[in-house]
């Protein structure tokens, strides 16, 4: 409070209290009522959406397993320099043995080393071999163990395994954001993964060149639709829009699918190419199961994503000002592009966002017609999450795809500004 | 009733013709000439074919039948950007996405104009509105009044022979709109540019232009200067939709030269002048002004017949009083008088003889 609101005071409604609080009062049934109207929405939104992918992002950084499985050995590395290229001292043998007993028992250790597995392949196998006969062991009695067990998995007698064990040991880990693209956490810090498994990055551009691709053709093939939808008379119009519709009240999976007999080299389009003598018989044009059946059936799904936004915004520029420039001495073609263009840009905006968000996160199209050569980072999430099980990878993957998607969005909103855009 | 073919007309419809669905005539037979110079107001209810005439004009709908001529060269063919042909709309149609002065070299920018001539001659466009200062405003900064000035200056700035108005004053408030009409005027004028004005409102119509034509079911009903237009209306449209009128219907009994007598439908006889009747025993629906009606019998003729009138309503009006009455069974008979040091304040329920002069009161088609 300043000494000027000191002497005037604040405002008094009638019976002496503050206005502002007078008017909160007033104002509080009406926001407890709205509070109460979107509870039920917001709860399911929060339990059904939020909740669970907070929970999957969070699993992209979360890495609990070895220090919960090994807590004592994970004490025990951080005394060791895997730096030295020696083994590690007996402490380390005997805690691990004590830890794996524990972990045994509790069936934790092959899960442990299916984790493990993911940054040195291997590691799943020399766990569970290993957990058999170390079952056998007491670690009260039977210690020194480090020669034993060398004896049971020479594994044990490499100090990169060790090295790995120590690296991947905090509970919170960037190794999974590492693998995202396409390098590894190791002992001397983030390095390229080995030539043959960079394929991340590369699926991320071809994701992100695909997207635009098609962005671009739904653009090209939505814009005179669009014109002629909000050009022709009402009846006309909205018989042409349930032509537009229609693909929507179909299932996804079924359209795809057609696409799949369409494009095929032994499909409707080569067949009628032959037929017509354009397309030798021998020489059949290789249309789906690499990017460009990928890109053919994307921009047929998301088109009408595209025709719809620009439509209400073709919708509301009236005809007078074509008419306006047209008196003004303007040929159609400078009327189009000077008057008409630039306040359709609007739509154009809208329906690109549209578009390019929906195909940057594409799954099913391109796992029918991509083939290899036209799948997308999500196919890549999916074999992870349903296929591999490296949840943490997929969350990774998910979690830069997020963060493509809002980083696009913003350097849209830069340069051409939310504020252009307009569904109607 | 219109005029015809004429030498010096600037623009000309010759048996126009207008139809959007092959079955009904929007624009029936239309022959109208202008010559230059000339501001002419196309006025008529919704529906009328005054905008579409514009429109056919302008270049935007096509004539079903009949010839348009301009400055003698039939223009049926020749599309709207190489009319040369200026245009105000109804909302402005101020392009949003440039500026003001953007807006104005538009015009000029398509006739290939240099870019200094363009700044010399929208800035002399813009002074021209009093908007001097506003070029690089966007037209959705600027008030409706604004806006409409802006409109005004770009159809003008490319120096058009003939501009086009399409209810251009249509949204702005009244005081805003009676400025605007002088201003549209003295530019007009000023400029010696031919007009053809678009309106539904009749004010507008007898305050700006040089002529009026009425338009009513396609046709034009009469063309004729304004002052001609109001007191002497050709038919009852044209009495009706101009100004306000009492109408009272009956049968012509004598015609007599330029005098006749009504007996109206409860049996009472009036004056009139015969427009539209020819002879005795015809109906006749005959049309006086309200300010033209006395109920001071020493205004009158000696033998001027006169009809009883009950006052039913009287409507203080500032510089008018305003009677409402019941006379020879019309209960919406209005008078007028003017607020004058000497004038009569009659009450509601009183009873009185009124009449007019005979060539006030107009008997005209039925």
């Amino acid at each position: 409070m300043t000494d000027a609101s000191q002497n005037a005071g604040p405002m008094l409604a009638a019976d002496g209290t503050p206005l502002k609080q007078s008017l909160a009062r007033s104002l509080r049934r009406q926001k407890l009522r709205a509070l109460l109207l979107v509870a039920p929405l917001l709860l399911f939104v929060m339990f059904s959406f939020i909740v669970p992918i907070a929970s999957m992002l969070f699993r992209s950084v979360e890495n609990g397993i070895v220090e919960n499985t090994l807590p004592l050995t994970v004490q025990a590395l951080s005394k060791w320099d895997e730096q030295s290229g020696e083994l590690p001292e007996e402490d380390v043998y005997d805690a691990f043995v004590r830890d794996m007993v524990v972990a045994i028992d509790n069936k934790q250790h092959t899960r442990l080393g299916s984790r493990l597995n993911y940054e040195e392949t291997g590691m799943s196998s020399m766990f569970r071999r290993s957990g058999r006969q170390l079952n056998k062991l007491d670690p009260e009695t039977d210690g020194p163990f480090k020669d034993q067990l060398i004896e049971i998995h020479d594994g044990w007698g490499d100090p990169k395994t060790w090295a790995v064990i120590k690296t991947h040991s905090p509970a919170v880990t960037n190794g999974y954001f590492l693998n995202a693209v396409d390098m590894r956490r190791t002992p001397e810090g983030a390095q390229s993964q080995p030539e043959d498994k960079q394929i991340l990055i590369k699926l991320f551009g071809r994701t992100l060149f695909m997207s635009l691709v098609i962005t671009a053709s739904c653009i090209l093939l939505a814009y005179p639709v669009s014109y002629l939808l909000a050009t022709l008379p009402m009846r006309v119009s909205n018989l042409l829009m349930i032509l537009v519709l229609l693909p929507f009240w179909t299932s996804l999976l079924v359209r795809t699918s057609a696409w799949k007999v369409m494009l095929q080299q032994q499909g409707v389009i080569n067949d009628t190419l032959v037929w017509l003598g354009l397309v030798a018989d021998d020489a059949r044009l290789i249309i789906i199961n690499n990017q460009i059946g990928t890109i053919i059936a994307m921009t047929h799904i998301l088109l009408p994503f595209m025709i719809l936004p620009m439509y209400s915004v073709m919708q509301t520029i009236p005809p007078s000002y074509t008419r306006a420039a047209k008196s003004m001495g303007a040929t159609n073609w400078t009327t189009f592009w000077r008057i008409y263009f630039p306040q359709s840009i609007p739509g154009i905006g809208a329906g690109s966002i549209l578009v390019f968000i929906l195909a940057i996160g594409y799954y099913i199209t391109p796992e029918i017609v991509g083939g290899t050569k036209g799948v997308f980072i999500s196919n890549r999430i999916a074999y992870h999450i349903s296929s591999s099980l490296n949840w943490g990878l997929a969350a990774a993957l998910g979690t830069i795809l997020l963060a493509v998607v809002l980083l696009l969005y913003w350097v849209y909103d830069k340069i051409v500004g939310i504020d252009n855009v307009k569904l109607g | 009733m219109t005029e015809t073919s004429n030498d010096a007309a600037f623009v000309e419809f010759q048996r126009v013709q207008k139809s959007y669905d092959g079955e009904i005539l929007v624009v029936k037979d239309l022959n109208l000439a202008l010559p230059k110079g000339e501001f002419l107001t196309m006025l008529g209810p919704s529906g009328s074919g005054k905008t579409t005439c514009l429109m056919m004009l302008a270049g935007f709908e096509t004539a079903t039948h009949g010839e348009i001529l301009l400055d003698g060269r039939p223009i049926n063919n020749i599309p709207p950007h190489k009319r040369g042909i200026g245009m105000v709309f109804q909302n402005y149609a101020l392009f949003p996405h440039m500026t003001v002065a953007e807006n104005l070299s538009f015009p000029l920018e398509v006739r290939k104009m240099g870019k200094s001539d363009r700044e010399a001659k929208v800035k002399r466009a813009l002074d021209m509105v009093q908007m001097g200062e506003f070029g690089s405003r966007r037209p959705a900064q600027l008030s409706g009044g604004q806006q409409q000035r802006i409109a005004l200056s770009r159809a003008l700035v490319f120096e058009p022979e003939l501009v086009l108005m399409d209810e251009p004053l249509g949204a702005l408030d009244k005081q805003l709109r009676e400025h605007m009409q002088f201003e549209i005027t003295r530019l007009a004028h000023e400029l010696g540019i031919t007009t053809v004005y678009v309106t539904h409102d009749q004010t507008e119509a007898l305050t700006m232009s040089d002529r009026v034509a009425v338009f009513d079911d396609g046709r034009i009903q009469q063309l004729a200067p304004p002052d001609q237009l109001y007191e002497e209306p050709e038919n009852s449209f044209v009495a009706q939709f101009i100004g306000e009128n009492n109408t009272l219907e009956g049968v012509v009994k004598s015609i007599d030269g330029d005098t006749c007598v009504v007996q109206l439908d409860d049996g009472s006889e009036i004056d009139a002048v015969p427009i539209n009747v020819h002879k005795a025993g015809e109906r006749t629906k005959v049309s006086i002004r309200p300010e033209r009606v006395e109920f001071n019998k020493d205004r009158l003729h000696a033998d001027a017949h006169t009809l009883k009138a009950t006052v039913k309503e009287f409507i203080y009006m500032g510089d008018v009083f305003r009677f409402r009455m019941s006379v020879a069974g019309n209960d919406e008979f209005i008078v007028k008088t003017r607020n004058a040091p000497d004038a009569v304040r009659l009450a509601p329920g009183q009873e009185i003889e009124i009449g007019w002069l005979a060539q006030d009161c107009r008997a005209l088609d039925a």
